[in-house]
């Protein structure tokens, strides 16, 4: 009896324990993610580093590598400032709120649901080109030409406008409001405000913003593919529509390597940015 | 005075950024006739430019109509979506809510590594976690069946890294108030933990829902059955010579993500904030 009274309490104290706080997560972490990334490593030597070869020499993945590194390059700068500038007319505005919700309802929009529009503003015969040409600019065929990477670019911006416009103002709020009205009271213009206060505080912020935007840059794909399919016009074809034809032919060699390096890349731009916050915490107090 | 000039500017581009949904939802309600002979350009039929008028010259419902109630196969596809993405959001909290509490309230080995593979995770792009997904539900036998795409993200780490940060901001004074006055683990989680962490697991319902109603990446790789498609790959299928359906359905589509984008927006802001601050 005294053991059974033991027992149940061991049970009792084991089904208490912290474990199970943490347990699920973790096992499901490990089931779908660590161990089928060990052996996508793996896979990717399965015969020494002649993946790692092949890829670096698949003309598809310079294309894909150079178009995404391309759409990073120019997207990112183009959204950072026009959402940095947007920020700062919208944070102390009165309107504020209602700026915000509708620079961020793109963000609640699912692709699909627009496919058709897109369609309808893109095309040839379509809604730019008409704003364009009453402004007098040729038409341009922007998704049978070196144009196609420009609609990534707009529609880039228009879904992450205000995500970003979000995250700024977030930034700015979070400068002290004395900081500002000192210089103010000193005679700075508004101007000199945001370039010598209130941007060097934001520094930190503007790396997170710079990550984000980098990790949802690899989102346009969804646009790109549902307004242009598989293979789309050279300019737009991505990393992932590279991965989707590599796994549609079940080219599980060349998706490991390539796998393995995009996530050591990533891994990498994580560990700087934590690197670059630890050496701002260390520089700014 | 600049400034108020920058901010019309603004105000004007804020509007520019609504149109497109606007005109979806306003082109839903137009005619078949009116609707094919705006997209005669696309639909291929004859040339000329595509002209679009937000507004409907006779406004009707029947598309919707249609969809609604002469489609099965639309329903189908609706049900889809809706199964996806409760079972997801659904998981996740089960799994997640507690993983982010224990992160932040325990102390135990290897917390700080386990969290670092955490945050590196939710890192990943998909291009990256696509093979390994695959590998781990082709071996499960799970491929082209709705847990291939419902599983991978029921265990994404993003909602746990969320949460986390919320319910560290729950005081640890309550917290050991509550151990000395004889409260199990699971009683303080239950009746303070979830109570004080609520704007974090909404910030995480509300994106989640977001991002998983806009699935596209998964379904097309683990999906290969077209009836059991979410509403994202399947609306874009639909021909434009159907231009009145592929609107109502777009709408449909749009109406619960604008619902819940409406209904908590103070926590999607409060999600996007928390998600760009360090860890």
């Amino acid at each position: 009896m005294k053991d059974v009274v033991k027992l149940s309490r061991k049970w009792t104290s084991i089904l208490r324990s912290r474990v199970w706080f943490l347990l699920p997560s973790v096992i499901g972490v490990f089931v779908f993610a660590l161990i089928p990334f060990a052996d996508m490593l793996i896979r990717s030597f399965s015969n020494g580093a002649g993946n790692y070869q092949t890829v670096f020499e698949n003309g598809a993945f310079h294309l894909a590598m150079m178009n995404t590194l391309r759409f990073a390059g120019v997207g990112i700068p183009i959204l950072l400032i026009c959402s940095f500038l947007a920020a700062f007319g919208i944070y102390k505005s009165k309107w504020m709120r209602f700026l915000k919700s509708i620079y961020l309802l793109p963000m609640a929009v699912p692709t699909a649901a627009l496919v058709l529009i897109w369609k309808a503003f893109f095309h040839e015969a379509g809604l730019l080109n008409q704003l364009l040409t009453a402004f007098g600019i040729k038409e341009i065929d922007w998704l049978g030409s070196g144009a196609a990477f420009w609609v990534l670019v707009i529609s880039y911006i228009w879904k992450n406008l205000g995500y970003t416009v979000a995250l700024w103002i977030a930034g700015m709020m979070s400068v002290p409001e004395s900081y500002t009205e000192a210089a103010r009271v000193d005679g700075a213009t508004e101007r000199q405000c945001l370039f010598y206060i209130v941007m060097p505080q934001l520094r930190p912020v503007f790396y997170t913003i710079t990550m984000l935007s980098f990790l949802n840059s690899f989102k346009v794909f969804r646009e790109a593919y549902l307004v242009a399919g598989s293979y789309p016009q050279k300019s737009m074809y991505l990393l992932q529509h590279l991965f989707n034809n590599w796994f549609t032919n079940l080219e599980i060699d060349k998706m490991a390597a390539a796998g393995v390096l995009l996530a050591v890349f990533f891994a990498g731009c994580s560990i700087a940015l934590e690197k670059l916050w630890q050496w701002e915490e260390g520089d700014g107090e | 005075m600049k400034m108020k000039i920058f901010r019309g500017i603004l105000f004007v581009i804020g509007i520019a950024i609504c149109l497109p949904v606007i005109a979806s939802a306003l082109g839903a309600l137009k005619s078949k006739r009116e609707l094919s002979d705006s997209l005669a350009a696309v639909i291929g039929a004859s040339g000329g430019k595509i002209s679009w008028h937000l507004l409907p010259f006779y406004p009707t419902a029947r598309h919707l109509v249609k969809l609604l109630f002469y489609t099965p196969e639309f329903l189908s596809v609706f049900w889809n979506s809706v199964k996806i993405v409760a079972c997801i959001l659904f998981g996740q909290m089960f799994v997640a809510i507690p993983a982010a509490w224990a992160f932040a309230k325990f102390s135990f080995r290897g917390r700080g590594a386990l969290y670092v593979t955490y945050v590196i995770l939710m890192m990943m792009p998909f291009s990256v976690m696509m093979l390994p997904s695959y590998l781990a539900l082709n071996g499960m036998k799970l491929m082209d069946t709705h847990f291939a795409v419902i599983l991978p993200a029921v265990f994404s780490t993003f909602p746990v890294f969320l949460m986390y940060r919320s319910f560290c901001a729950v005081p640890k004074e309550l917290y050991e108030a509550a151990r000395i006055d004889g409260a199990g683990e699971w009683q303080i989680f239950l009746r303070i933990g979830v109570p004080l962490g609520s704007p974090g697991i909404l910030s995480a319902l509300v994106l989640g829902f977001l991002e998983y109603w806009n699935m596209v990446e998964q379904p097309l790789a683990f999906l290969s059955t077209p009836s059991k498609w979410p509403l994202s790959l399947y609306l874009p299928e639909i021909n434009l010579q159907y231009a009145g359906m592929a609107l109502a359905a777009s709408v449909i589509m749009l109406i619960p993500a604008v619902f819940v984008f409406f209904m908590g927006q103070d926590y999607l802001e409060q999600g996007i904030i928390s998600s760009g601050m360090k860890g």
